[in-house]
């Protein structure tokens, strides 16, 4: 058998990088006033491509490249997939809201692109320092898109939060592998898995597994390291925060996934009960927060904490059935959020000239088709069955159920119907009858980039609620190849097979 | 015929769920909605008709039935099924679709298509609910059911529209979390979905008792608001004052009284052996409760809300008195209940269309001029009442009967002055709306009667409650074969002769999986073990009803 080239290990990141140095040097050769909304179809090519050749990974035997420092699996697959068509969506999206004169818009989509790159080589890495290299990309690549706002004070604000929280927590992801370094002499997940039960410095790998999670769930935005949320949210562009609510939250689960299911599953005594008061608190907090929010995005920044609650419910569920669940979770939610966020987008304008709840009053008579899709989102957040919403919490109370917690599904259902009545309050304001016949805000244009980018979102979403079986397998591939012992790469494992049966 | 006999739960199913997509499809011109709803639910009405035409009502157990995987892990199954049961129900949703939409014809003004789409989305979900035996399935309609529900109260309601879609939608949605979770909890300890298997594992008592006692205590709670029973109610009068009449005439009652019969009762008999005489105790109370409030509603909406209450109250009384005839009364009371509410809801709607009011006092003297509409209300009046030869007499007749023989003397004794009550307050109403001298605001509009398209609904409808009135056994007789209220306190549902081996080939796969927990590989229950399990029970399973 052939060893697999080490390039073709991290070829969708290949390709992104390609993509966007090529687009942020095209951006410097242009004359000034030549139109860059090009470079925007350029990217988003890209990431098409990179979606294609993250497809194509599959035929790969699985295994590591690059000294045991990148992986490719069934896992990492469906990662790269799911952010690959994350970044599509967003770039879809902007490439019809943003004005044709706004400033930086060349950069604007490389760093959507480069943001990317660490995005999909987190999700691959097996190696704590590529880990940490990865997120730092990731990283500042949507510190500087949060603040891409510059006319008010508020883009900036957001991004100076999200800076300085951000480099915060990634210190302690940080301090957390020096730890991990110390204890076991190595920053391999593989070998850290195996040596880790066994190291003398016990209470040294238990800080550096407690360092890491605050970095992750920080990432996540699960409470109590939620605060920066709401604020970032607010201040940023919403085609950004389409991208920033969904693209970096999974890959910082699929790390979590990583570092909690295959790098330390000997401490599950210790990071379940961490996670479960994790998830308790981000559903009730994240959904208390949303009731009173009047700013439907500071309102949707609560309610993506409360779903990050729902999804770390799945980490109750045991083995793969819990990894499965989650990345699961992780699809159905990115597909609905970039959804809503598309539709906000085009309602508000991508500056937020309609910022309020109030400000959607009567859209569906404005509007019918973005009102009804207002709604559908909205149904699919409550969790509303055959929407991808409702197998998102499906499977994932069901492995908490299957892995004994039936407290945290009870609280967790409970929150979301709790949740149910600020989505509602969005979604009936949005069917009321407008107030003032006369106040005739304009009907939103969709165009055709949007267009695309909201049927990927619907279309998403309803396969995920109707059929959701193939998407589930992936998960549940991806979950057995997490779970697999390491791999060396002479031994094939066809990563597109799921296999049936532990 | 067989090819019919197993597609024919889907047409049904699916039909108005295309004929909503037609609607939407189609151009917003003229009254082109209302012609293509009103198409779609006669046609799904047709449709349900071929399930009493050929159902045998001598074979017990699910017939049509249909079962194709739907999600292979965890086992989700497309199965679909009616018995005796739910026949007649998913007949009556069939029937009161069309009567909806012509009560929505000129009460619905703008934004048909919306309207009707969702009206057809709607009779979708609550179909489903009759139809689905896989509890994921069931719960998917359950839940799908109220997104129309609260849009069109949001969207039509006549004064604070938005209030009342919010209250209604927590109040419905939060209940259903424990549900949820009941039903999880289920399947966890299973490894199915299906109806018949979890009755069986249920019976066979393989389920630890205090954990199943929390189960069905959530499924109650879920239903029970729905129904509504006693002090669960807080949503039914805001949303009967505010829903658009087609929905408010299917809001309250038969989903939450069928799955009672079919989930809490049929899942769970010994719990609910156990919990019966606190429900029966809430269902007297209610009775009283809600004809007491309805005597004082100056606001027919609201009037017929608590009316509702009270006749509702007394079907879960025949419900929850677990006797035979007890339980073939409240099937029969759920069917008319239905069928004259939907009439009344009809008649009060015209008179709102018309006229812009709801306060009783603003009414009188209207049988001059309108004398169709009065005719017909009186009658539906009468059959509410419960007037021998009209269709409730009989449930209710078959229900106070039973509690009376099976129960006991003093809860029916107390029943039956709420019917005395129900009297009191119809007999009112129709008195001051349709008698005494005209008021100013009957005499501000002309008068206009009836039209065609409502006198063709009503005149079925009258024809109906007088049939079932008089000829109860074309019904009680398939309803009969339908309903099984537990005999006795024992935890045996099934005949002990096939029980030990299905138990031993249920218990010992849970065994395996149990002790292999700890492995972090294990699923909650895998596809080959949910497979050995579904196989072995619906075959054995159909065997032993």
């Amino acid at each position: 058998m052939n060893p697999v080239p080490d390039i073709f290990r991290i070829l969708p990141e290949v390709v992104l990088t390609l993509t966007g140095v090529a687009v942020m040097l095209t951006d410097a050769t242009l004359p000034f006033h030549r139109p860059r909304r090009p470079l925007g179809w350029v990217a988003a090519f890209g990431a098409t491509f990179a979606l294609w050749a993250s497809l194509w990974q599959l035929s790969l035997p699985m295994g590591t490249g690059f000294s045991g420092t990148v992986e490719t699996s069934a896992f990492t697959v469906f990662f790269h997939v799911l952010i690959c068509g994350i970044v599509l969506a967003a770039l879809l999206l902007s490439l019809d809201t943003l004005p044709e004169d706004s400033h930086h818009q060349g950069e604007f989509y490389a760093l959507i692109v480069f943001g990317a790159v660490g995005m999909c080589l987190l999700t691959g890495a097996v190696e704590l320092l590529v880990v940490f290299i990865a997120l730092e990309i990731s990283s500042i690549a949507t510190y500087i898109l949060a603040g891409y706002r510059k006319e008010t004070g508020r883009g900036p604000e957001a991004a100076i939060k999200y800076f300085l929280l951000g480099s915060f927590a990634t210190g302690f992801l940080l301090y957390g592998v020096a730890m991990i370094f110390g204890a076991t002499g190595t920053t391999q997940i593989y070998e850290i898995a195996r040596l880790a039960p066994a190291a003398e410095n016990h209470s040294f790998i238990l800080a550096g597994l407690g360092l890491m999670l605050v970095g992750i769930l920080f990432k996540v935005s699960a409470a109590p390291f939620h605060v920066w949320t709401p604020d970032v949210y607010e201040g940023a562009l919403s085609p950004v925060v389409a991208l920033l609510s969904t693209a970096p939250k999974a890959a910082a689960f699929a790390l979590l996934l990583r570092v909690v299911y295959e790098m330390l599953p000997s401490l599950r005594s210790v990071w379940e009960p961490l996670l479960w008061v994790v998830a308790v608190l981000s559903m009730t907090v994240g959904n208390l927060a949303a009731l009173r929010q009047q700013n439907v995005k500071r309102m949707l920044a609560y309610s993506s904490i409360a779903h990050a609650g729902y999804l770390l419910a799945a980490f109750a569920g045991l083995g793969s059935s819990g990894i499965a669940a989650a990345s699961f979770y992780i699809a159905a939610y990115a597909a609905m959020n970039v959804g809503i966020f598309a539709v906000i987008t085009l309602v508000s304008g991508y500056d937020d000239q309609l910022p309020l709840i109030g400000d959607f009053r009567g859209l569906i008579y404005r509007s019918p088709l973005l009102g009804s899709l207002l709604i559908f989102f909205l149904a699919s957040l409550v969790g509303i069955p055959f929407t991808g919403g409702f197998f998102g919490k499906f499977y994932s109370f069901s492995a908490a159920v299957g892995g004994g917690a039936i407290w945290l599904a009870l609280i967790g259902l409970l929150n979301s119907g709790l949740a149910a009545a600020y989505y509602l309050r969005l979604a009936l304001v949005a069917a009321q009858r407008p107030a003032d016949q006369t106040f005739a805000a304009p009907a939103p244009q969709v165009g055709v980039a949007v267009g695309a980018a909201l049927l990927l979102a619907v279309a998403a979403t309803l396969v995920l609620g109707i059929a959701p079986g193939d998407a589930l397998q992936a998960a549940e591939a991806g979950a057995y190849s997490l779970q697999l012992p390491p791999a060396p790469a002479s031994v094939p494992v066809n990563a597109a097979e799921p296999q049936t049966q532990p | 015929m067989t090819v019919i006999n197993q597609l024919i739960l889907t047409l049904i199913l699916l039909l108005p769920l295309a004929g909503a997509v037609l609607v939407a499809l189609a151009p917003d011109r003229g009254k082109l909605a209302n012609w293509i709803a009103l198409a779609t639910t006669l046609v799904t009405f047709l449709l349900t008709l071929h399930l009493p035409a050929h159902f045998n009502p001598a074979q017990a157990g699910f017939q049509f039935e249909v079962s194709r995987q739907w999600i292979e892990r965890p086992a989700i199954f497309y199965h679909l099924g009616v018995d005796g049961l739910s026949l007649w129900l998913v007949v009556l949703t069939g029937l009161l679709a069309p009567v909806g939409v012509v009560a929505s014809w000129r009460a619905i003004q703008e934004r048909r298509k919306l309207f009707f789409a969702l009206f057809l989305v709607q009779q979708t979900a609550m179909l489903g609910i009759f139809l689905s035996l896989d509890l994921i399935l069931y719960y998917g309609f359950w839940e799908l059911s109220l997104v129309p529900m609260a849009i069109l109260i949001a969207m039509y309601g006549r004064k604070n529209g938005p209030r009342a879609a919010l209250k209604f939608f927590l109040f419905t949605f939060i209940p259903s979390a424990p549900l949820l979770v009941a039903i999880l909890w289920l399947y966890a300890h299973t490894g199915s979905f299906d109806f018949a298997t979890l009755q069986l594992w249920i019976a066979s008592g393989a389920l630890p008792a205090g954990a199943l006692w929390w189960a069905a205590l959530a499924f109650l709670f879920a239903f029970a608001v729905k129904v509504p029973v006693f002090p669960l109610h807080g949503w039914v009068a805001d949303t009967f004052s505010e829903a658009p009449v087609a929905l408010a005439m299917v809001v309250a009652g038969k989903l939450g009284l069928y799955s009672m019969l079919r989930f809490h009762i049929g899942l769970f008999p010994v719990e609910a052996r156990a919990v019966a005489p606190v429900l029966v105790g809430l269902a007297v109370v209610g009775i009283l409760y809600g004809a007491c409030l309805a005597l004082v509603q100056r606001d027919f909406w609201r009037l017929m809300a608590y009316a509702a209450l009270s006749h509702l109250s007394l079907i879960t009384l025949g419900i929850y008195g677990l006797t035979l005839t007890g339980w073939e009364g409240a099937v029969y009371q759920i069917l008319s209940h239905g069928m004259v509410e939907g009439a009344l809801f009809l008649l009060l709607g015209v008179l709102y269309d018309r006229y812009a009011s709801s306060q009783i006092n603003a009414y009188g003297g209207l049988a001059a001029k309108l004398p169709r509409t009065a005719t017909f209300f009186v009658i539906g009046s009468l059959a509410m009442i419960g007037l021998p030869m009209l269709s409730n007499f009989v449930g209710e007749f078959l229900i106070l009967s039973s509690t009376f023989a099976g129960l006991s003397r003093g809860w029916a004794t107390v029943a039956t002055l709420g019917v005395i009550l129900g009297a009191a307050y119809m007999l009112w109403l129709v008195q001051r709306l349709f008698y005494g001298p005209p008021s100013a605001l009957a005499a501000s509009k002309l008068p206009e009667d009836l039209r065609l398209g409502q006198l063709a609904v009503l005149w079925p409808l009258a024809v109906l409650m007088l049939t079932m009135g008089v000829a109860p056994s074309l019904w009680l007789q398939s309803i009969e074969k339908g309903v099984h209220p537990p005999r006795s306190g024992a935890r045996l549902g099934a005949p002990a002769v096939a029980l030990p081996s299905v138990t031993a080939r249920l218990i010992s796969p849970l065994s395996v999986r149990l002790s292999s927990a700890p492995r972090p590989t294990a699923l909650p229950i895998s596809p080959q073990i949910s497979s050995q399990i579904s196989s072995p029970i619906s075959s054995s399973g159909e065997g032993q009803r």
